[in-house]
């Protein structure tokens, strides 16, 4: 399929010919061994370091429900809050911008550099311009996008697809990460040193040789954030190897496109995420490097500076009373590297930026569940619970699955667009069945259904049952769920019972 | 409609079953984490950090007051600095015993100017025992961001225990937004490659700290 993305391929729309469904590409992915050990060794090791460094924070279970009380919060007060942002980042020299969705963004991102007269950007990464597309739409308009983490370097260079939130070339050992390096920089730049090994920190050094003459000289730069502080109006933006800093802070103008939900109400509240979110995504106590500014200042940084804010699709799940928690991620990708799904299939599967746990639950609310790959994301989960044992936000991802898996089976009110639709039931349609062959397919993986039963006992001890104090008036009366609200094979039994098992 | 509009209209929509609550925000989170994990004297402290930034692979030296012009030398010396990167605002004594060549950093240095300069010394706004943490805010003995960033190897100097912080909280209590902010844990890094740590991409690869005291 890369014949027919030239530049950096994103992820086609879920309804591309060329996209495979869930079961097809897990199908595939699970007889690729390379595929399949590199995903292993990578989120066993990471899975490990993790949980040493929760355990050195005794009062984890605290900051996590803290952090789920801010972004709840957050959200119930959201349009509050957006107009908070929009009003600090303009008193601080900054101009805001609205995008009610993709093309829209894309628009106004394209807009904004064609305006600065320049043809190329640095960006960061950021999961928001991966979901809308922006180096594809860039590209159409002559711009070009050159992306400087390792990780999307490697998946920009290789023609490849993101399959990580946090390592997009996850699927990639250190082997393929040189051949690739060795056959494609040149195309793009500087060439790979000779005789370049496999060695990780050479690896490393070819790829800051390969970048560094393009910040040196981007007048123009375009990030995400993971978070903006409505209160201060400053943007947040945490990464490791510096090519974050080079974006942010040597070009003329830099352009953030952030979606709506990485808002926080005040300064303060910065002091639980920045303890959570660097443990829960690569493991550190603190990772190397987090970048803070606010609107322009004098003489330090870019002189002009626009925000993007993104809905696509974040208000149609907001307006979901059950699957609004998804809002609350914070994109550590914890719940990735935990999921037994996840660790066979890869992130190639999901069919969006936003792979495993999290992009199960996102990407059917994000775009609606009409596409088949969008109604099967659902039931690529054993419900076993891992993900939210993890979630540093508490997000019950089991609790949204089954939720979603009673939409796309019975239909019922959803929102798209903004608007109240009613979707029909998806019995007997292409949806349906590809959401059975996925969990089919499940099914008649042990390893997945037994890692995921021996979670599951493990992690519902830990499901309050209703949310303490001020959060009760976001629950209602409606208990938390007792998660896995079924488990999966009796969930499968009572739906299925008869004749479906095998294929 | 402007998209603005349409935006919060969705937002408020799509809020349409949630209650009525006014709740101060102040109340409205349960904050009962801890401000600081353990209890740690000032010196103690000091330790921490120094421990938490070895571990994440910077080099820490610690000196009183009156020897840090002569580790600096040293330091430069060390590493056969040619030049040196200095923030508009550096204590100029504590440069008094190196002659290698002092650059500042003017308004129109372009980038590639700042990459031919082989070092970098910065004082700090704060440093944050628990995590091993400097903060730069942009004060006149920091200098503009790109300073500590272009340059592959950077000395950065903490007044100790004064400037030390045990926590985060604590950390972001004495800082203020306005400022650009620039939080360093280590040289840079990558886990890319594998999910391994890595030292060493864009940022300066040699982050030397030095803890100094009275
Ligand atoms: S759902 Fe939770 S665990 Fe998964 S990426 Fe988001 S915040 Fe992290």
């Amino acid at each position: 399929m890369s014949a027919t993305y030239l530049g950096m391929p994103g992820f086609p729309p879920p309804s591309h010919p060329a996209f495979p469904s869930f079961p097809q590409a897990a199908r595939e992915a699970v007889r690729d061994e390379t595929l399949r050990g590199n995903l292993r060794h990578a989120t066993h090791t990471i899975r490990a370091k993790r949980a040493g460094a929760v355990a050195e924070l005794a009062d984890w279970a605290a900051l996590r429900e803290a952090g789920k009380q801010i972004k709840d919060h957050t959200l119930r007060h959201l349009d509050r809050y957006l107009e908070q942002v929009e009003e600090a980042v303009t008193a601080a020299g900054g101009t805001v911008h609205w995008a009610v969705d993709a093309q829209e963004a894309n628009r106004i991102v394209a807009g904004l550099v064609r305006a600065t007269g320049e043809t190329e950007v640095v960006k960061v990464k950021s999961m928001a311009t991966q979901e809308i597309g922006l180096n594809e739409a860039l590209e159409a308009e002559g711009i070009r996008a050159y992306e400087t983490d390792l990780a999307e370097l490697i998946v920009q260079l290789g023609k490849d697809r993101p399959s990580h939130i946090l390592v997009p070339a996850i699927h990639r050992n250190r082997g393929e990460i040189r051949d690739i390096f060795r056959s494609q920089m040149s195309a793009w730049g500087r060439p790979a040193p000779e005789g370049l090994t496999d060695a990780p920190a050479e690896l490393a050094e070819a790829a800051r040789l390969h970048l560094r003459e393009k910040f040196l000289r981007a007048r123009v730069g375009v990030s995400g954030a993971n978070f903006v502080v409505a209160e201060t109006g400053t943007l947040v933006v945490v990464e490791s190897e510096g090519n974050g800093r080079m974006c942010l802070t040597l070009p003329e103008t830099l352009i953030s496109v952030v979606g709506i939900e990485k808002v926080v109400p005040t300064w303060r509240d910065l002091e639980v995420f920045l303890q959570t979110l660097p443990r829960s995504s690569t493991a550190e106590r603190m990772n190397p490097y987090t970048s803070m500014w606010t609107g322009t200042a004098d003489e330090d940084g870019p002189s002009t500076f626009h925000l993007v804010l993104l809905d696509n699709g974040r208000t149609d799940t907001l307006a979901d009373e059950v699957g609004r928690q998804a809002l609350r991620c914070i994109r550590c990708s914890a719940c990735l590297n935990v999921c037994p799904v996840y660790e066979r299939v890869g992130g190639h599967a999901y069919g969006s930026v936003y792979p495993g746990p999290i992009g199960a639950i996102l990407s059917p609310q994000l775009r609606g569940t009409a596409s088949e790959i969008d109604a099967s994301l659902p039931y690529a989960s054993s419900l076993c619970g891992a993900c939210y044992e993890v979630c540093p936000v508490a997000i019950d991802i089991p609790e949204v699955l089954v939720h979603l898996r009673e939409r796309v089976v019975q239909g019922g009110p959803v929102t798209r667009g903004g608007n109240r639709v009613v979707l029909q039931p998806a019995k007997g349609h292409a949806a349906e069945r590809a959401a059975m062959r996925v969990a089919r397919w499940a099914l008649t993986h042990p390893g997945v259904l037994r890692g995921g039963q021996r979670l599951a006992s493990r992690t519902r001890r830990f499901h309050p049952r209703s949310l303490p104090g001020p959060g009760r008036a976001w629950t209602g009366t409606r208990d938390l769920p007792a998660v896995p609200a079924e488990p999966f094979r009796d969930w499968w039994q009572r739906t299925h019972g008869d004749g479906e098992g095998s294929e | 409609m402007s998209s603005r509009e349409r935006i919060l209209g969705r937002v408020r929509r799509a809020l349409a079953d949630v209650p009525q609550d006014d709740t101060p925000y102040a109340q409205a989170v349960c904050r009962d984490y801890l401000r600081q994990h353990g209890d740690h004297g000032a010196e103690e402290t000091v330790d921490l950090l120094a421990e938490n930034l070895v571990d994440y692979r910077a080099v820490v030296h610690r000196c009183a007051a009156g020897e840090l012009p002569g580790l600096i030398a040293h330091l430069l010396g060390e590493r056969g600095s040619q030049s040196v990167l200095v923030p508009p605002g550096l204590d100029e004594s504590w440069l008094a015993d190196t002659d290698v060549k002092r650059v500042a950093d003017l308004p129109d240095s372009t980038p590639h100017e700042l990459d031919r300069i082989d070092s970098v010394i910065t004082g700090c706004a704060l440093a944050v025992a628990e995590t091993g943490t400097l903060v730069l805010d942009g004060s006149p003995d920091q200098g503009r961001r790109r300073i500590s960033l272009i340059p592959d190897h950077h000395i950065c100097v903490v007044r100790v225990p004064e400037q030390v912080v045990s926590s985060i909280p604590q950390a972001l209590e004495r800082l203020a937004p306005g400022r650009p902010l620039t939080w360093i844990s280590g040289p840079s890094a990558t886990s890319d490659i594998e999910l391994d740590r890595v030292e060493g991409v864009h940022g300066p690869r040699t982050l030397e700290v030095v803890l100094v005291s009275g």
